[in-house]
């Protein structure tokens, strides 16, 4: 079932527009990846679904979030902040800073309860220390009066994911929940994001560069680039059978094991920055299969057999 | 026995590890702070430990040197300097105070309320603050009280008012530095309100620099309340105050100088005191550089 859908979201900042035409549908009890390169669009789409834009400055300038049901591009502030961080979380990318250096973890952990689920101190410091035991935090009730510069990276980490899931949401967005982690911690984490997900029937929106954390935990996922959904579809296809050749180049920079003289590729050039997109298709200085169509015409994204890609020439790389 | 001093070891530890502790850590500090807390017990005490009526005049005994039993001498109308300087630590200690917690109280509140509502409001706030900034505090001080009037507590509002724009402009640019950090964004993607974001996340980070820039400006605040008082605009006689006692000094500058030279002395030992101490906050809180960005 489809709990949160963004139809063609288009934002601006000012005369720039960074963002011009994202969609997707995610459903409880599935992940959905987004990826791209840095400055494609990714933490920007995660802010626009949490209502953040007008704190940036930012506005959508056309398309829509719908969430349960509900049109959340016209939504007021204060319905908006009823919403956040009870029924859509957020995980940050940073989880040095994302806690309050004065404040115990605990309080700042049942804060989350009281203001959205009406608990008293006593009960939403019960449910905290219950969350941070699934968890898997060691002792949780003498960590509620720990202060976070007492804990390690990934400890802090999963007290930010315990704040997003205190109030009991229906979506979680994570946006690079990993990468300011160690690489053993960053499978701790992912694995406990994928528990999660299906324990709860969270719907997850994990946003990464990251395309082997893709592989292991999404069901489905939207390629970005320069603030476009090139392709999207079931991870399967998207890792068997690429359409786009930008997807395809992203996987082909996975890194390939121990391939005796096999050397890192890259994609050639830069992604452009948001006062230079290129006329017609963003990627297409960048793409070996460019012809004249893609340098004047911005292809749409047209749905196929599985999932849908925006390309003129779409199809398995050669 | 053992339980009360290992009671009393925790808790001598407990104020070591506190802010206030570590400032008391040093050399400097100790002296400083032990200064400044006697200095407070003496104001608090004076009735008791002051040898003489302040206001006591003695006309036959007037303009005596240091010696027994006046032990700082007297001054024209034969008042027990001792008793007075001891007094006017009382007035000096708690306009000053008063007067800068007045000055933060506002100032914080309106730095704070410019910082994170930001717009036209902060505009308006700061255009104002930044006007009284570019005069000197004491000018500021004596329009004030030429305004509305001598006296202790014109004197207690005129430096509140000097010394808002200082607590307003540091308030603000710790709210604003502070609002662009993670964690703030992370408590609004939680769905706080702005009060909440305000009072228990933004204030409690913005108040280490405006304490400490606080007990500076006490020391500030004492020598512009002697300063008032030397002009004859702060307390009014008989009420003896530092500045005041200096001032009716110049008379007999050559005749008795101690009349001028202990109350002086006095007001340069508490101002130096102040701020050796504020310097010791100043590291044992860590903020050298937050107090110098503002």
């Amino acid at each position: 079932m489809t709990v949160l859908s963004v139809r063609n979201l288009q934002v601006a900042f000012g005369a720039v527009a960074p963002l011009s035409g994202v969609s997707f549908d995610v459903a409880k009890g599935e992940t959905l990846g987004i990826v791209g390169e840095s400055g494609s669009g990714k933490s920007l789409t995660a802010m626009a679904v949490m209502g953040l834009l007008p704190l940036a400055g930012g506005r959508i300038t056309a398309g829509s979030i719908t969430f349960d049901g509900q049109e959340l591009t016209t939504l007021t502030e204060k319905a908006y902040r009823r919403l956040r961080g009870g029924r859509i979380g957020l995980i940050t990318q940073n989880p040095m800073t994302s806690l309050d250096p004065l404040q115990c973890i605990g309080p700042q952990v049942d804060a989350v309860a009281v203001l959205h689920l009406g608990m008293t101190a006593r009960e939403a410091r019960a449910r905290t220390v219950e969350i941070l035991g699934t968890l898997r935090i060691p002792d949780p009730a003498t960590i509620c009066d720990r202060y976070p510069h007492q804990m390690s990276g990934g400890m802090k980490q999963r007290i930010v994911i315990a704040m997003a899931l205190a109030a009991d949401p229906d979506v979680l967005v994570a946006d690079e929940p990993t990468t300011a982690l160690d690489v053993t911690v960053q499978a701790q984490i992912i694995r406990l994001l994928d528990d999660l997900v299906k324990s709860r029937d969270l719907a997850l929106i994990l946003i990464t560069h990251d395309m082997s954390v893709v592989a292991q935990t999404c069901d489905r996922v939207v390629v970005m680039y320069a603030g476009r959904a090139v392709e999207q579809g079931p991870v399967g296809d998207i890792f068997d059978a690429p359409q786009h050749p930008y997807t395809q180049a992203l996987i082909g920079c996975i890194p390939r094991g121990l391939d005796d003289g096999a050397r890192l590729t890259g994609i050639a050039g830069t992604v452009p920055t948001v006062l230079n997109y290129p006329p017609g298709c963003p990627f297409h200085p960048r793409c070996d299969r460019a012809e004249e169509v893609c340098a004047s015409i911005v292809p749409e994204l047209e749905p196929n057999a599985t999932g849908a890609v925006a390309c003129h020439l779409p199809g398995v790389a050669p | 026995m053992t339980s009360m001093t290992g009671t009393a070891a925790r808790m001598m530890s407990g104020f070591g590890n506190t802010s206030l502790g570590r400032a008391f850590g040093s050399i400097l500090g100790k002296v400083a702070g032990g200064f400044l807390v006697l200095l407070l017990l003496t104001a608090i005490f004076a009735p008791w430990i002051t040898p003489f009526d302040y206001a006591a005049q003695n006309l036959m005994n007037g303009n005596q040197p240091p010696g027994w039993p006046h032990l700082l001498g007297t001054d024209q109308f034969g008042r027990d300097v001792l008793s007075r300087v001891i007094y006017g630590a009382r007035t000096s200690l708690s306009v000053s105070a008063t007067a800068i917690a007045i000055s933060i109280t506002v100032g914080m509140t309106l730095g704070a309320a410019a910082g994170y509502f930001g717009g036209l409001f902060e505009r308006c706030v700061m255009t104002v603050v930044d006007l009284t900034w570019s005069f000197p505090d004491i000018l500021i001080a004596l329009i004030f009280v030429a305004i509305i009037g001598p006296g202790l507590t014109s004197t207690t509002f005129a430096i509140a008012i000097a010394y808002l724009a200082q607590f307003t402009r540091l308030t603000r640019a710790q709210i604003v530095r502070l609002k662009r950090e993670t964690f703030i964004e992370a408590t609004i993607n939680l769905g706080a309100k702005p009060h909440h974001i305000l009072l228990r996340h933004l204030l409690p980070n913005a108040i280490a620099p405006v304490i400490v820039v606080g007990m500076l400006a006490i020391g500030d605040g004492i020598v512009l309340e002697a300063t008032l008082g030397f002009f004859g605009l702060g307390a009014q006689p008989p009420t003896p105050s530092w500045g005041a006692m200096m001032s009716s000094g110049t008379a007999q500058l050559f005749l008795s100088p101690w009349v001028i030279i202990f109350p002086g002395v006095v007001v340069a030992v508490t101002v130096i005191m102040v701020n050796l101490f504020g310097d010791e906050l100043i590291r044992a809180l860590d903020i050298r550089d937050r107090i110098r960005g503002a």
